[in-house]
């Protein structure tokens, strides 16, 4: 893998390992709606991933045969789905991080066209996600009792995950949401994890790619 | 780039339908961005734009596209254009009464970017009344969201502006 490519590895490793995430809630989420959402948004996340693993190399052996260190996604992208509010609060994470990242490469004008067109359709797509999740992040923290501590206790859980994804920007856009949802922080300059990049994962990561991995190593190669 | 022959393909193009919403052809959804025949008429080249990046609907698409030009042509290449990206400003206006005939609401105003909403729609497709509410943001594809009319009482997609 060229060094160059490494952040791009990083963007489709988060995309494909959140969308993996999130189809996890296919017929758990608390409504029929959320089901839908969660797995049109799953969708979305796996599509964009698929397009920049393809501009990287061949997609299958990237998604279906690294090991969990050759993995560069944000830590974030691989925690358990925990509670609703842990899975809204990880994703409004996630979208604010995308929404530096897809115009950035669109932007790039020395980025592979292929990447430039994922990045174009996906800038997009994010918009919807990010409309999704803040509002829900808002709903949950300025809600009932019970809403708002299960949110705070997600927020406190994640917030040391953030710093593989956070910078000016992202605090720029997560602070107002988090402030009408009448949530508190630790602050920008908290204590944060960041060792992705490095290979080192929490052990979830293995898990997860354990059951996304298992039906294309026991029959390598098949087709529909 | 339409030749009088390429009108062939595009003839046999308008009569794919999308496989979610098969009251739209491909060429009513402006997923069609380029069409191309050799001179002989033999072969065709379709160039497709994909609506969503992860819209299931895309490979079976590419697949019925192929299938229906196999009937006229002896070799037939679909191609995928990411940029620019696929928009519903690219419907046309026959689409979009198709749509609304078919219950779907069709996608009200052009998109502005970058993308701050997906608009609303005009009415119900129903019974006509502007009195209508989102139910939920995502709908039964990636391309819908699910409204609910307050006159009628009836649920029904509208196709989001995008």
């Amino acid at each position: 893998m060229s060094p160059t490519s490494e952040p791009l590895l990083t963007y489709a490793d988060g995309a494909l390992v959140l969308s993996h995430r999130l189809s996890e809630w296919m017929s758990n989420a608390p409504t029929m709606e959320e089901d839908i959402a969660l797995g049109n948004i799953a969708l979305d996340l796996l599509g964009q991933a698929r397009g920049l693993l393809q501009s990287l190399g061949d997609e299958d052996q990237l998604a279906y045969f690294r090991e969990p260190q050759e993995f560069r996604n944000p830590l974030l992208c691989e925690l358990p789905n925990g509670d609703f509010a842990h899975t809204m609060i990880r994703q409004l994470f996630a979208d604010a991080w995308f929404a530096e990242v897809w115009p950035a490469l669109v932007a790039d004008e020395s980025a592979d066209a292929q990447v430039r067109g994922v990045a174009e359709k996906a800038v997009k797509e994010n918009a919807y996600h990010w409309r999704h999740s803040s509002a829900w992040v808002i709903r949950l923290g300025d809600g009932t009792e019970e809403s708002q501590r299960r949110t705070q206790d997600a927020l406190d859980a994640l917030w040391p995950y953030r710093g593989e994804v956070a910078s000016d920007e992202w605090y720029a856009r997560i602070e107002p949401v988090l402030d009408e949802a009448t949530l508190t922080t630790p602050g920008r300059d908290a204590w944060t994890q960041r060792s992705s990049a490095d290979g080192w994962h929490t052990e979830h990561l293995g898990y997860l790619l354990a059951e996304m991995q298992s039906l294309a190593r026991a029959h390598p190669g098949a087709t529909w | 780039m339409v030749t009088a022959t390429a009108q062939t393909a595009w003839d046999l193009l308008a009569a794919v339908p999308d496989p979610e919403i098969p009251v739209l052809s491909v060429v009513d959804l402006g997923i069609v961005r380029a069409v191309e025949e050799s001179a002989d008429g033999r072969r065709v080249v379709v160039t497709l734009t994909p609506t969503y990046s992860g819209c299931p609907a895309t490979e079976v698409i590419a697949r019925d596209v192929r299938t229906a030009l196999e009937a006229s042509y002896d070799e037939v290449e679909v191609r995928t254009q990411l940029s620019p990206a696929w928009t519903t400003d690219w419907l046309s206006d026959k689409a979009k009464e198709k749509l609304h005939g078919f219950g779907i609401a069709p996608p009200a105003g052009r998109v502005t970017l970058p993308l701050v909403d997906v608009g609303a729609p005009v009415g119900c497709p129903q019974c006509g009344s502007r009195d209508v509410e989102e139910l939920a943001g995502f709908g039964s594809t990636p391309c819908k969201a699910l409204w609910r009319c307050r006159s009628c009482r009836e649920p029904f997609d509208y196709f989001k502006t995008h």
